[in-house]
């Protein structure tokens, strides 16, 4: 996976025997010595990363592969026989041309997260395409008119969950503006031994199944040690009567997860070597199916350089948080001759991915404990509301506890929430889908979320980052669409405005306008919301440009806008980027289409 | 940058040449009053700085896929959230410790398959003092989910043991109360007139993760008294439960726990003439397993 960038740019273009020649190393490594690297003890130093593949020309071939992450022999899907799916380096101002062929018993699909693309190629079936049949080939063909890092991924069914992921870097036509000695990919995932489709049914039948932290009796009586017992009763009945569990924080957790850095295990320890003094680029890509990471790198400061591809003005941080389907670009510079741990904890503290930059081959050093783990408080309810006396909010009913108010700092922007005040909302119009709704949700841009505040440690926000050039459209947003994140978690359902991708009609944005989407999130879970085809350019507290998204994070009792430029036409795809979310309805179709009798904008 | 911030600068490059008073120059000054915006725009283009520059919308889909009725286009996209599923759970498979016999086994279980809001729903519990004895209830149920705690069912329910089987018509609503208490209520109704009720609440307090105690209350009464099943009229029964459970698997889990029973008003008389205690104190060890 290391590209070595040094001495500038990379050589361009494979010939065609090149690369079929690296194709067949990296299955033979896997189909062999590679399964053997994985579950060797650990501080062994896994077998070289397969080359990338670039140029403008690509063969991408989708079959099963056996796999071994945990002591069992399991069926992944890959590309070219390679868990993680290829690194894809493209060049700005190529046109690229993907021909994928499905060597799978099923439908599958490729979709590359973040390009802006013709709606035709954009890889979600039945929405772009009808979907890459079983020994059928798709030819993907497309300009490239962005730079970043982005990544690709199955849009079929689990196959994402399975393997299929990869990560894209294109090459800036000017060049990159940040000089580093070394650049690497860096991409998480979580592996299942259990089927997906089993998964997903568990979480249907019990959806409390994989959380292994839950509140006990013992939790309760420490808490009545510390607070007092008024205080710890009154905490714990108000979480009990709304029915809501304060751990409740990943779906499915590190109980029945694997978490992979670039698809090696913790114990395998993939490795990025770095000379002294030199500067080391790490392309940080969430391909999990559903996980949160927390990710340091303890003893370094990391410079934020990128955002879902998007540079941004530097910002230097100890710790980010990196939703599902996320990117960050981060730089750092270790001074010292010794290995560094590339840390990253679930959300959950369930389990971690881990990996270590290091001087030479087969170094580590320390891996930090799991962080404690934490707990939702009254601002992830969406109830952190300053000194609001009055009746008391919808759900919670006599609810006192507003100690936790300090737990949301900043409260930023209260002004700009004021302004735009929630709809009136209730139960009776979202239906019995959805178990709760936030009464006070703010923006809380500069809230690291839950596990991450006043840690010690100095954890990017929304707030800390801004990217550079501006908006891509400087129009003011003709019109609002407001939609709610909602969902039941104990019958495990998951919608917009509580109506699930069947019970939908699609979302219609007339081609060539500029329109605010304001995101309310009523549920307890952190949601990555994703949209296909078009930028989110998330607003500051006054309404300014602050960053522009591919995939956008939006916190339990948040409630956060962005500005799209609907350019665009076609159909596509807008959802939750929690797979087994989307799965279970929290998908909605975007229409771009010209307004009858309209012409060009 | 903007057309009319193009504009003005055009309009400062432009004065020192109007100063040269000359009809050429004039004529050039015009000239840069035209080009200058123009010149001004293609460099905004250029900036590498400037996103709105950078960023180019994607051309029009050479293909589309057609509308389609979601049923077929759940389909293609390999994706559907009507999906039906299904549930068993053994909730109570059990012995209990009787005072005055031999003790007897007991069960108690559930199932369901169906969608996100309507769900076949199957019932049964009963026990069974020997293998030839066994008596019990199952219902047989369509689970409607109306608000977002709480479902209605409606159905049928058949005793059988302790002589001929009767059916009842049930009506019924079950949920989650405040506090994580799962709560069933359902009435019944024969086609005599008799009319049926029980209650059912339980609860799940966790000492560790997979040590948990499951306190249940049921509570049964009768309008009319069925001496075969030792059923007075009025509240018949009261069955608590206090199950301190082992989850060796989230799915399987054996526990041991206590049970009292506690048969009352004409209930109680029924079985003090028959020579049993109308309330009792047992001890049980089972298993609590699902799918």
């Amino acid at each position: 996976m290391g590209i070595n960038a040094r001495g500038g740019a990379q050589p361009a273009r494979m010939c065609r025997r090149q690369f079929v020649q690296g194709m067949a190393g990296g299955t033979l490594l896997l189909g062999a010595g590679g399964l053997f690297a994985r579950t060797a003890a650990p501080g062994s130093t896994p077998g070289p990363m397969p080359a990338p593949l670039s140029g403008t020309q690509f063969d991408l071939s989708i079959d099963e592969l056996a796999v071994n992450y945990s002591g069992a022999q399991r069926l992944a899907t890959a590309v070219n026989g390679q868990v993680p799916a290829p690194l894809l380096r493209w060049r700005e101002g190529d046109v690229v041309t993907l021909r994928v062929t499905n060597r799978l018993r099923v439908h599958s699909s490729i979709h590359w997260h973040g390009m802006i693309v013709p709606a035709d190629m954009d890889g979600v079936p039945g929405v772009s395409f009808p979907g890459i049949a079983p020994g059928a080939t798709f030819v993907y063909r497309f300009p490239v008119t962005q730079h970043g890092t982005y990544w690709y991924h199955s849009h079929s069914r689990f196959q994402e969950q399975t393997g299929l992921y990869g990560p894209l870097v294109i090459e800036p036509r000017g060049g990159e503006r940040h000089r580093c000695e070394r650049d690497y990919t860096v991409i998480l995932s979580d592996w299942s031994d259990v089927d997906p489709e089993h998964v997903y049914a568990t979480l249907k039948r019990q959806s409390d199944y994989f959380n292994f932290h839950q509140r006990t009796v013992a939790d309760l009586h420490a808490d009545i040690a510390r607070q007092g017992a008024a205080a710890a009763g009154a905490n714990w009945a108000l979480w009990a009567r709304m029915r809501m569990d304060p751990t409740d924080l990943l779906d499915v957790s590190g109980a029945v997860y694997t978490y992979l850095m670039n698809g090696s295990t913790p114990s395998a320890n993939w490795t990025a070597l770095f000379s002294r003094g030199e500067r080391v680029r790490l392309r940080f890509i969430n391909g999990s199916s559903m996980s949160f990471f927390d990710v340091r790198i303890p003893g370094l400061t990391m410079t934020v350089i990128a955002a879902d591809g998007q540079d941004v003005e530097p910002v230097s941080v100890d710790e980010f948080r990196i939703g599902t389907a996320e990117v960050y670009d981060v730089v750092v510079a270790p001074a010292d001759d010794r290995p560094y741990t590339i840390f990253a904890q679930a959300m959950d503290r369930s389990g971690y991915a881990r990996g270590t930059l290091s001087p030479q081959p087969g170094m580590q050093a320390g891996v930090p404990p799991p962080d404690a783990r934490p707990l939702l408080s009254l601002a992830d309810m969406g109830m952190a509301m300053s000194g609001m006396p009055g009746p008391p909010a919808m759900d919670m009913a006599g609810m006192a506890g507003m100690e936790d108010m300090e737990d949301a700092p900043g409260m930023p922007g209260m002004s700009h929430d004021a302004a735009a005040a929630p709809r009136s909302r209730s139960h009776s119009h979202y239906g019995p889908g959805v178990d709760m709704l936030a009464a006070n949700p703010q923006l809380r841009l500069h809230d690291p979320g839950v596990g991450l505040r006043d840690n010690g440690r100095r954890v990017l926000t929304y707030g800390d980052l801004h990217t550079l050039g501006g908006a891509i459209d400087a129009r003011e947003p003709q019109r609002d669409m407001e939609l709610h994140l909602t969902g039941h978690m104990q019958r495990y359902l998951w919608s917009f405005d509580g109506r699930k991708f069947s019970e939908s009609r699609p979302l219609q944005f007339r081609y060539g306008e500029r329109l605010r989407i304001v995101l309310v999130n009523d549920s307890m879970m952190t949601h990555p919301i994703h949209l296909h085809g078009m930028w989110s350019e998330i607003e500051g507290a006054q309404g300014e440009f602050q960053l522009r998204k591919h995939t956008v994070t939006v916190q339990p009792g948040q409630r956060l806008s962005y500005r799209v430029s609907a350019d665009a036409l076609g159909r596509w795809a807008y959802h939750c980027h929690l797979l087994y979310h989307m799965e279970a309805g929290m998908f909605r179709e975007v229409v771009v289409a010209r307004e009858a009798g309209a012409g060009e904008p | 940058m903007t057309l009319r911030a193009a504009a003005s600068n055009a309009r400062t490059s432009a004065a020192p040449r109007r100063r040269a008073a000359s009809r050429g120059a004039r004529l050039l000054a015009m000239l840069g009053l035209i080009l200058a915006p123009m010149g001004a725009l293609a460099a905004a283009d250029d900036d590498p700085e400037s996103s709105a520059a950078e960023h180019v919308a994607p051309a029009p889909p050479a293909n589309t896929v057609p509308e389609m009725p979601y049923a077929q286009m759940a389909s293609m996209m390999d994706m559907d959230d009507t999906g039906r599923l299904g549930r068993i759970l053994v909730d109570q498979w059990e012995w209990r410790d009787e005072a005055d016999r031999r003790g007897s086994g007991v069960w108690d279980a559930e199932g369901w398959y169906g969608g996100d809001y309507d769900k076949l729903w199957v019932r049964t519990e009963g026990d069974w003092p020997s293998a030839a004895a066994a008596q019990g209830r199952a219902e047989l149920l369509w689970d409607r989910i109306v608000t977002r705690w709480w479902s209605l069912q409606g159905g049928a329910r058949y005793d059988f043991g302790g002589g001929a089987g009767k059916g009842w018509a049930a009506l019924g609503v079950q949920g989650l109360a405040p506090y994580w208490i799962n709560v069933e209520a359902t009435v019944y109704a024969d086609d005599a007139g008799s009319l049926a009720a029980r209650f059912k609440a339980e609860t799940d307090l966790r000492f560790t993760q997979r040590l948990i105690l499951q306190p249940e209350l049921e509570l049964n009464a009768y309008s009319r008294a069925d001496r075969a099943r030792e059923q007075g009229a009025g509240l018949s029964d009261v069955d608590a439960g206090l199950r301190l459970r082992y989850e060796i698997r989230r799915e399987l889990a054996p526990y041991l726990g206590l049970a009292w029973l506690r048969r009352s008003g004409a209930s109680a008389q029924l079985l003090r003439a028959a020579g049993a205690l109308p309330d009792e104190l047992q001890w049980l060890i089972g298993v609590r397993f699902w799918y």
